[in-house]
């Protein structure tokens, strides 16, 4: 089972990334963006019985290491 | 005795060890990260580098390894614990001081001195600076924008938990010009400047010396 998570700087705080790369896109010609971002995926592969058992046990791996709650957030798919 | 924590990737290790022990003439010894025991330490500097390469974030992975519960455990004791640059970036991770170290504003690894001004030295680092005083450190890093939300921040300045502020431009981007900050006990604090690398004449300025000094002399006031 594998599992797709996504991370992304919170709303409201500044991506210097996403604004750089805007900026470029708009130096070369492209007048119509509104809105640019980045994220972050992460793919795990899970040897486990069901989806269930995955989503908890990527939960619980986002809450300890791979998200920090205080600037970014997530969102997790199972396929 | 003062332990330097080493992670895989922490490169500042040699310089802190070197001041503590010829600058300021007190027990230090490195601390590898397996090792099992800190039993025999009265305080603890995290020094900057890399740990584990910067991946996932700027200190996240360090932050969680197991020794860290001693870190903890150290805290919990009122035991003073310094972090620079990625040190400052582990202990916020760690959840040890609050807030989070995001990629600079200008996205740009940005190596030079600065100016700050110490906003607070009421804490087990500060002693021996005056409050509002200008003093200059070297900073070298890429991810030292400071940011917390806003009741945090409404909290740390209640509480004067923010320990230093740049005082020209802000190099980083930092919430209301953060440089460093301390839990509400004073006995933790972190910082993005290097103190290490402005404790000798000979490098260009002694300003930082003196967060040494007030650590090693409150350790010896015990």
């Amino acid at each position: 089972m594998r599992a797709r998570i996504t991370v992304r700087l919170k709303k409201g705080l500044l991506n210097p990334e996403a604004k750089t790369i805007q900026r470029s896109l708009e130096l070369l010609g492209y007048k119509n963006i509104s809105g640019f971002d980045t994220e972050r995926v992460f793919l795990i592969d899970l040897d486990v019985e069901s989806a269930e058992k995955a989503r908890r046990e990527v939960e619980e791996m986002c809450r300890r290491i791979l998200v920090n709650p205080v600037i970014e957030e997530y969102t997790i798919h199972i396929e | 005795m003062i332990g330097v924590l080493q992670f895989p990737g922490t490169n500042c290790d040699m310089d802190v060890i070197r001041v503590l022990r010829e600058a300021i003439k007190t027990e230090t010894r490195p601390v590898f990260f397996k090792d099992s025991n800190l039993e025999d330490l009265d305080g603890l500097v995290i020094p900057g580098g890399f740990s584990y390469g910067d991946h996932l974030r700027a200190g996240a992975i360090a932050a969680k390894m197991p020794i860290m519960s001693q870190v903890k455990k150290m805290a919990r004791e009122g035991k003073p614990i310094l972090g620079i640059c990625n040190g400052f970036q582990i202990l916020c991770d760690a959840g040890l001081l609050p807030g989070a170290l995001a990629k600079n504003i200008g996205l740009k690894f940005v190596c030079k001195w600065v100016d700050l001004r110490v906003e607070n030295n009421d804490n087990v680092f500060m002693r021996f600076y005056k409050r509002g005083e200008v003093i200059r450190m070297p900073i070298a890093h890429g991810e030292g924008r400071y940011v917390c939300d806003e009741k945090t921040l409404r909290e740390m300045e209640r509480r004067d938990m923010i320990t230093l502020r740049y005082a020209g431009e802000n190099p980083n981007g930092s919430m209301e010009n953060i440089a460093g900050v301390a839990n509400e006990e004073g006995n933790v604090m972190g910082l993005m400047p290097h103190p290490e690398r402005a404790s000798e004449g000979i490098l260009g300025g002694e300003d930082g010396k003196r967060i040494f000094e007030s650590m090693v002399r409150c350790i010896s006031l015990k």
